[in-house]
């Protein structure tokens, strides 16, 4: 077996992340009694942020499978490919996370079927094993391994929802967007604005994410607010920045566009 | 102009009122001052033309005196023009309309301003007049218009709101549908009635509130968190006391049309009224008021209205820009305080200066009232206690004996974005846990095919929940149809949604497919060129789709049919209950309704089954109970069913519709036009992505039912085959 490179999977530099209550801590507590952890929030409210910060506190190699419907467990796990030879097994990420004892982070888990995410059962439980039918092998977890899921109860449907069984076996996390306090501070510092505009910007989306739930899925995610501020800086002015950004993604709805379009008209005077 | 000359004009009008030589003269100076030599000709002309219709001396008196006038704005040739149409009119029984006729004429010339225009006009009228005057049967045209001479009267006021194009709409509209009937005719020309009013809402100018209504929601819950029910109130009917935005416990009161002004547009002045009260509610508290004065109390109010402006401009700087448009700019010196009341002028300027950092007014009082409440609010936002306070000394300080002259200088000081105030009641006002005391109705409109326009909330439906009955009846019948049912019930199977379906011969895919991999293995072995796709993948293929089963449950399925032993009523139990059973074994989300009617203003809407209740004792026994009365207004029913089943998630969405006779009902003449209402309702269906389909019971559906549905129905011959036939339908329709 050909030896995996860890460096790669190690975060460099310190990401930026502004803890917003005491979420460090507490991912450090299950850390290290290596219980999985899942984190719910919304889009764009740094979860996936806070992972890779994490990942870089306590240095442990981070692998990020993001998880769509069509995957399926040979995709988590590894698979047998064909070559000149024969055919050759190549482990999946989920697998190669066990091995070197990586953090596994599986973003927006629902996305999978659920017939995929049964898979990660026995490595969530005090077996910390990962069986490979295919190939005959059985492996067991690195001291180091740990898995973390992230989840977005928002478009939470009964189609997408986890099993209980695999709900059961996490401990969560709860994010939502920052107070616009926090959130001014994170984007001055994400994005390197003024005070003053991170602050308008951050009303705009409060306008937004108030109308969650009346035309609006989702509001005015973070991540949405640094693209808006990066615009900016790229010499864009904010209205056009703010309806390229933050109005423009999110609806198609005419009604709603002409009233966030009035709140970015309102703030920017 | 010399006496001769008198006598000779006098001469050529051939007119023998003896008031007329009045009043004669003044009307000729002021003519020759107007008119060519031609036009005097035709004035006299048109004026001897007036005196000999035989309507006495007033349409003469009004045509001489206003004439000259109106040829100023319009031209010469409507001389002619007008004293032909006058005696036009003089030869049909609508004489008593010649009279008011030239009264509106000055009023028309002015709003109109062309000749062209005017033209338009006479054309409207006269077309009214045609359509309105009535025979009877063997006489010929001997009743005048009922509603012409009340149009004309109201003519200044529906210029001013209309533009001729909307005029003559509102014309038609009320001239068609109230032809035959001459006190509704009336009560519509005299603007009394509410279908006038709401025609003229409809073809009025500006930004109406009921095209914007969500947007203003919105507005309230984004910026606010303050969602409050908006109630429109009509500036067009209350010519003396223009109502003011304000709000209570029942709801914002804002104003249903706003036009543009100063640049701002009519959403936007909607806006900064919402804010503005928005703005109290969040930072007025109650004041005890009742030991100010009248001057104190509106001081305090401009004042605290000042406040949360700021509060507002501080939170959304943009919102500056329209407060600055739509706020009066009073001139300093334009108030005489020897002979006028000048406080709300004062107040206006105090008003404009905190607002307008860039405002002329050099009057020291005043400047010092405005740093003093800058000072009050630089780094907080001060209370409605601490301006009060300053209010009251302002007031103090700035007082006049002329304050309390009756004549109020009220130019420049209107603030229109302002609400109305009411500071010794208690502005917090607490939101009231309202009862639910039944829905009200919902309005729709209603095609009228005649002028291809909608006819506005001309339907009112009301909407409830069947009452419940005694559930095991309809087990009964599932019982009775067992043998279908398991029939049904192998169909059913076939249909049922197979979640995952192979897709093999895949270059990407989730799996490897073996059978395909070995022979490529095989090839690429042998030295050949393998077949790369070796993988297979697989694909979703679930039903995805909303039913709504909406039923007729006019007073004809109460009848027995040819053939039958039993009435339409009962076989349409049975069909849907089969129906409900299947869909329910599919697990499509479904609905079913009834409706019928009993003229527009009663359309009732009966719910058996929401989308989210299962097929359980409850819908059921509200089946068991079903009844059957009244008509088939189908075009209404069919838009509040779509209003439920367009807010379903799914990709593709059914309107059944279960029938057994054509659209009618007992208000409507022209059976026709229920038809075609329906066919449009069918239509917007379709535009909202619904998918119609109509099962008709009336074996002579097909003259009509084509007509509504297009290829979308199927007519049910026999009708005792219904609760076999309807399953069968709907699987059909959805494999």
């Amino acid at each position: 077996m050909t030896t995996i490179d860890i460096d790669q999977y190690k975060i460099k530099n310190e990401p930026f992340y502004y803890a917003q209550h005491d979420e460090v801590a507490m991912y450090e507590a299950a850390y290290t009694c290596r219980i999985p952890v899942m984190v719910k929030g919304p889009t764009g409210c740094g979860k996936s942020r806070f992972i890779e910060y994490m990942a870089w506190k306590l240095d442990k190699p981070l692998i990020t499978v993001a998880c769509n419907e069509d995957m399926t467990a040979s995709d988590l796990v590894g698979r047998y490919l064909l070559d000149a030879n024969g055919t050759r097994w190549l482990d999946g990420p989920l697998t190669v996370a066990a091995r070197i004892g990586a953090i596994c982070y599986l973003d927006e888990i629902v996305e999978a079927r659920q017939d995929t995410t049964v898979v990660i059962h026995p490595l969530t439980d005090h077996r910390r094993t990962l069986p490979l039918d295919k190939k005959g092998e059985q492996v067991t977890a690195h001291p180091d391994f740990q898995l973390v899921i992230s989840y977005n109860p928002g478009y939470q449907s009964l189609m997408k929802d986890l099993k209980q069984s695999t709900k059961q076996r996490f401990s969560a996390l709860d994010f939502d967007y920052p107070d616009s306090k926090t959130e001014t501070t994170i984007l001055q510092k994400e994005a390197d604005i003024s005070e003053d505009m991170a602050d308008k910007l951050v009303k705009i989306a409060i306008t937004a994410r108030n109308l969650k739930g009346h035309g609006l899925d989702e509001g005015i995610s973070t991540r949405l607010l640094v693209y808006a501020a990066n615009l900016i800086n790229n010499g864009i002015k904010p209205g056009p920045a703010c309806r390229m950004a933050l109005v423009r993604p999110i609806t198609d709805d005419a009604d709603i566009r002409d009233t966030l379009d009035h709140a970015i008209d309102a703030v920017f005077a | 102009m010399n006496s001769e000359e008198l006598q000779a004009y006098r001469e050529t009008l051939k007119c023998s009122f003896k008031d007329l030589d009045a009043v004669f003269e003044d009307c000729m100076i002021e003519a020759l001052s107007e008119l060519s030599a031609q036009g005097i000709k035709d004035y006299l002309e048109g004026a001897s033309l007036v005196c000999m219709i035989g309507r006495g001396f007033e349409p003469v008196l009004v045509y001489l005196e206003e004439m000259p006038q109106i040829v100023a704005r319009l031209g010469e040739p409507i001389l002619c023009n007008i004293s032909q149409c006058v005696w036009k009119m003089s030869r049909t029984p609508n004489g008593n309309s010649i009279l008011p006729f030239l009264q509106s004429l000055p009023e028309a010339a002015r709003r109109l301003g062309s000749e062209e225009q005017m033209q338009h006009y006479i054309d409207v009228v006269f077309d009214l007049m045609e359509k309105t005057t009535g025979s009877i049967h063997g006489f010929h045209t001997t009743i005048p218009s009922p509603g012409l001479p009340d149009f004309l009267n109201q003519v200044p006021y529906l210029l001013n709101q209309l533009s001729i194009e909307g005029l003559r709409n509102w014309v038609e509209y009320g001239a068609r549908n109230y032809k035959s009937n001459p006190d509704r005719q009336r009560d519509y020309f005299s603007l009394q009635s509410a279908d006038s009013r709401a025609m003229i809402q409809r073809e009025r100018h500006g930004t109406l509130f009921a095209d914007h209504e969500r947007k203003l929601d919105l507005y309230l819950h984004g910026f606010w968190q303050d969602p409050e029910y908006l109630v429109p109130y009509s500036l067009a009917f209350d010519e003396l006391r223009k109502p003011v935005p304000y709000y209570d416990s029942l709801g914002i009161r804002i104003p249903d049309v706003y036009d543009d002004r100063a640049g701002i547009r009519g959403i936007d002045r909607y806006r900064a009224v919402l804010a503005h009260i928005a703005a109290h509610r969040r930072w007025t508290t109650a004041l005890i008021a009742d030991n100010l004065s009248p001057f104190q109390r509106i001081a305090v109010e401009t004042l605290e209205d000042s406040r949360v402006e700021l509060l507002l401009m501080r939170r959304f700087p943009g919102l500056r820009k329209t407060f600055m448009a739509l706020h009066p700019i009073p001139v300093e010196d334009a108030c005489d305080s020897e002979s006028e009341s000048c406080i709300r002028h004062r107040l206006a300027m105090l008003s404009r200066a905190i607002l307008d950092p860039d405002h002329s007014y050099a009057n020291s009082d005043l400047l010092d009232c405005v740093s003093s409440f800058h000072a009050l609010l630089t780094g907080s936002d001060s209370s409605t206690k601490e301006i009060s306070d300053l209010a009251i000394s302002y007031i103090a300080r700035t007082r006049r004996q002329s304050d309390l002259l009756p004549n109020i200088r009220f130019e420049d000081t209107e603030i229109d974005y302002r609400d109305d105030k009411a500071f010794d009641e208690n502005r917090k006002v607490e939101p009231i846990e309202k009862e639910i005391q039944g829905l009200p109705p919902r309005h729709y409109p209603e095609w009228d095919y005649h002028t291809k326009t909608y006819r506005p909330d001309w339907v009112s439906v009301y909407e409830v929940l069947h009452p419940q009955g005694n559930p095991s009846v309809i087990d009964k019948l599932l019982l009775k149809h067992n043998a279908l049912a398991k029939r049904l019930k192998q169909m059913l199977e076939l249909l049922k949604p197979q979640n995952y379906v192979r897709i093999r011969y895949q270059e990407e895919g989730s799996e490897l497919d073996l059978d395909v991999a070995i022979r490529s293995l095989i090839d690429l072995k042998c030295g050949s060129e393998p077949d790369p796709r070796i993988n297979m993948s697989h694909r979703h293929d679930g039903r995805d789709l909303a039913v709504t089963l909406l039923l007729d449950l006019s007073e004809s399925i109460n009848e027995v049919p040819d053939g039958c032993n039993q009435t339409i009523l009962e076989l349409s139990q049975e069909a849907v209950s089969l129906l409900a059973w299947s869909i329910e074994q599919l697990g499509d989300p479904f609905s079913i309704a009834g409706f019928h009617s009993n003229t527009r203003h009663e359309v009732r809407f009966l719910h058996f089954k929401g989308f989210q209740e299962h097929w359980n004792d409850e819908v059921k026994g509200r089946l068991a109970k079903m009844e059957a009365a009244y008509s088939t207004r189908m075009g209404a029913a069919l838009r509040h069913a779509s209003h439920y089943l367009e807010h379903q998630q799914a990709d593709k969405k059914l309107m059944l519709i279960l029938t057994d006779g054509e659209p009618a009902d007992i208000d409507s003449d022209d059976p026709q036009i229920l038809i075609e209402d329906a066919r449009k309702a069918v239509q917007e269906l379709d535009q909202k992505g619904i998918y119609t389909y109509c099962i008709s019971l009336d074996p002579n559906a097909d003259e009509y039912v084509g007509n509504i549905f297009g290829k979308q129905y199927t007519v049910i011959d026999r009708v005792d085959s219904l609760p076999e036939r309807l399953p069968q339908l709907f699987m059909s329709l959805t494999k």
